[in-house]
């Protein structure tokens, strides 16, 4: 059974997993760090980048016959978009209610 | 194309995505170290293009797509948020808002090490080998040598509306959910909440008293 070509080498999956890696650490960093809310999301959003980019890479490096690796990026695509209409609602419902806009200020479930 | 030919097209293309790589990163850095908001909402949308751009030299040109409109207008709608809700939204006033960066910065280095060495120490070439002999999904051929590349769009698709179905189910039904979820969390109490479904209440119910009256 003769292998179906990848369509890249696996030293250039290697790099955008590396660029990947990047874009996730640096998002960690945001969202831990940032006080602003909006600013917090941001942050998640360049880890699900992130995700999008390694899907896409391991798609065209492992398996491109199967569709996998597509429907992980398309995952990840959704999961960027709640979570952006789910964070500014929840954002324009807690300013509304108490004027609050940065995380420090909203640790009502903090242990 | 000869094997000469096949190096050279390799080292463009690692080249190429090297480059791309870099601007992605280094406009996701940018994010969080540039004053202005609106400067730094526009660093993220760049980001997302240039790791579009990656995408679309894999040959997956629709999800490129997708990601440079989807996030053309996620990144507008947040440049009106950053303007509405933060203090500093042009960068005139130098601040900075940040808290525990030298605990994050440690946990992001963590992350980025372990990932990293993860993916230079894992055997690819044996992942490679594995998957291009293992079963297909009913999609088409797969680990022949007839098997023909599906053109990636056309092969999400049939995904999304086949084998992978439940995705799609389940996307739809988080869309739905999301929509209704962030619209009644959006909304302001409305002159029915205060005064009833008739409006036949004489003093609106507010959780803190004193507001106008009708």
């Amino acid at each position: 059974m003769t292998a179906v070509q990848p369509l890249i080498d696996p030293l250039t999956m290697q790099v955008l997993l590396s660029v990947a890696a990047a874009l996730v650490a640096v998002g960690v960093f945001g969202a831990l760090s940032q006080q602003s809310v909006v600013m917090v999301m941001m942050g998640l959003e360049l880890v699900v980048n992130g995700v999008l980019l390694a899907g896409g890479g391991a798609w065209a490096a492992i398996s491109p016959t199967r569709p996998d690796g597509q429907v992980l990026v398309v995952m990840g695509l959704v999961v960027m978009a709640v979570e952006m209409a789910m964070g500014f609602a929840v954002v324009l419902a807690i300013y509304r209610a108490r004027q609050v806009d940065m995380v420090d200020m909203a640790t009502d479930l903090s242990g | 194309m000869n094997a000469d030919a096949v190096a050279v097209s390799g080292v463009v293309d690692l080249v190429g995505v090297g480059a791309l790589g870099a601007v992605a990163v280094a406009l996701g850095v940018a994010v969080f170290v540039v004053d202005s908001m609106a400067r730094a909402t526009f660093a993220l949308l760049g980001s997302f293009v240039a790791v579009a751009g990656l995408l679309w030299t894999l040959g997956l040109a629709y999800l490129g797509a997708v990601t440079v409109l989807m996030m053309t207008v996620e990144m507008a709608v947040m440049a009106v948020f950053m303007v509405a809700f933060m203090m500093n939204p042009a960068g005139l006033m130098p601040m900075t808002m940040v808290h525990a960066g030298r605990s994050a910065a440690a946990v992001a280095t963590t992350v980025f090490v372990v990932l990293v060495v993860g993916v230079w120490v894992v055997d690819w070439s044996a992942v490679v080998a594995g998957a291009s002999t293992a079963t297909g999904d009913g999609m088409g051929p797969t680990g022949s040598a007839g098997a023909a590349m599906v053109e990636p769009t056309l092969q999400v698709g049939r995904a999304v509306m086949g084998s992978h179905m439940l995705v799609m189910l389940v996307v739809g039904v988080t869309l739905l959910a999301t929509i209704l979820a962030a619209t009644v969390l959006a909304t302001d109490r409305g002159r029915y909440d205060r005064f009833g479904d008739d409006l036949s209440r004489r003093r609106p119910d507010d959780p803190v008293t004193g507001g106008l009256p009708r």
